[in-house]
């Protein structure tokens, strides 16, 4: 390669490598505030704000759910299969809810741990699949005795 | 492999090339775009969580996989304008940012159509979506400084820097749903893993993706064409390939 290019590509590699580490240095001191919400192990480990808007995610604990007969509102847990956290909400949730789903919720924290939240949002994995094929392995899941859940134990919540 | 690299640098030799190309992208890519889209949509199964809803994905995947993989095209280029100086890799970089800017609104926008039913709203700023309206700026400050400045050397030389610099964008795009916690899922398609969802759902998926690049292709070359036409009018070949209406 001729002298004056191999020089050139030397200085765009520098460029590059420059604004690589600028920006991993910021995003790595931000992160924090790039994260969208605190999971439940955070949460319990007192690294959420008490009685300051945050989000907490993570799924919905199987058989958690409690709705109130009277009105609108819904008690249930959410877990990341290591800590769980106790979600208040009194509103509409969106058509994905369901125990064993993802949901981002948004609210306070309360000083006895309880999280109330004023806005409740569904995740999805990326895991898509036809509604007999989750019937097929809801079935195979029922005959193991296992609780019945389409979601892979990787999948992030 | 040097000297093909050398022939690509002529704009004449490229006129030539695209002109034989561009039917069988576009013809190749109509196909596949039509294949994948009206399979997915009408014919794949429906998600036993989203049903008809997730039927979205079949547009919205493959713009967004084009954003980002003309972008990182772009940078390719970007290197070659610095390096080399030339100035077809120039003009590929002016020609594709708009096409580049138009799919990338798209994946945001058929994201948040998607959002509102599954998610329960349009826009959160969680870094997936955050990452990729930064990727959206990023088209529109190349297509502004392209056209900002006059001299043709510099603002080569000033688009390219700038292209180079947003490629760090790209890396945390698709690693944002790795690194923090998001609400948008992580990615359908994976390098190095078989996709998670059957068959009859991925295959019409990547029909749209490939079809989606033919088309792009096509594209490039029909605005390179033109860039090139107006950027060597002074020239004897182009004032005959006119004269002769193009024969």
């Amino acid at each position: 390669m001729h002298p004056i290019r191999k020089k050139r590509l030397t200085i765009v590699l520098f460029l590059l490598a420059g604004v690589a580490v600028a920006v991993g240095l910021t995003t790595y001191a931000l992160r924090q505030n790039i994260n969208l919400f605190y999971d439940p192990t955070q949460i319990a480990a007192g690294e959420a704000p008490v009685d300051v808007r945050i989000r907490a995610g993570g799924m919905v604990e199987e058989g958690s759910v409690a709705r109130d007969p009277e009105s609108l509102k819904v008690v249930f847990n959410v877990t990341d299969f290591n800590q769980s956290v106790t979600v208040e909400y009194t509103g509409i949730l969106p058509d994905l809810f369901a125990e064993g789903q993802g949901v981002v919720a948004m609210g306070r924290l309360q000083p006895d741990g309880r999280f109330v939240a004023d806005q409740v949002l569904a995740k999805h994995d990326e895991n898509y699949m036809p509604p007999e094929v989750s019937d097929a392995l809801e079935k195979a899941s029922a005959a193991n005795g296992k609780p019945a859940t389409t979601q892979t134990k990787d999948a992030s919540y | 492999m040097w000297q093909f690299f050398h022939k690509l640098g002529s704009p004449k030799w490229f006129y030539g090339i695209a002109t034989r190309l561009m039917p069988w992208l576009l013809v190749g890519g109509i196909a596949l775009l039509l294949a994948g889209v009206v399979w997915g949509l009408a014919f794949a199964p429906k998600d036993y969580l989203q049903g008809n809803s997730y039927r979205i994905i079949f547009i919205h995947v493959p713009t967004a996989f084009l954003a980002q993989s003309i972008y990182i095209m772009m940078a390719v280029a970007a290197v070659v304008t610095l390096v080399w100086r030339m100035k077809l890799a120039d003009l590929f970089v002016r020609s594709v940012a708009p096409v580049g800017a138009v799919l990338t609104f798209l994946a945001l926008f058929t994201g948040a159509v998607w959002g509102k039913p599954t998610w329960g709203t349009w826009w959160i700023w969680d870094a997936r979506l955050t990452s990729m309206l930064i990727l959206l700026f990023l088209y529109f400050g190349v297509i502004a400084l392209a056209a900002a400045i006059a001299d043709e050397k510099s603002s080569a030389r000033a688009v390219a820097v700038l292209v180079l610099v947003g490629v760090v964008n790209i890396p945390i795009i698709k690693y944002s749903v790795e690194w923090w916690n998001t609400l948008h899922q992580p990615a359908t398609f994976k390098l190095t893993e078989r996709p998670t969802m059957p068959a009859e759902m991925w295959v019409p998926l990547l029909l749209a993706v490939l079809g989606l690049y033919l088309i792009f292709g096509w594209l490039a070359c029909l605005r390179m064409q033109t860039g090139i036409l107006v950027r060597e009018k002074r020239t004897r070949w182009v004032q005959e390939l006119v004269r002769t209406g193009g024969h």
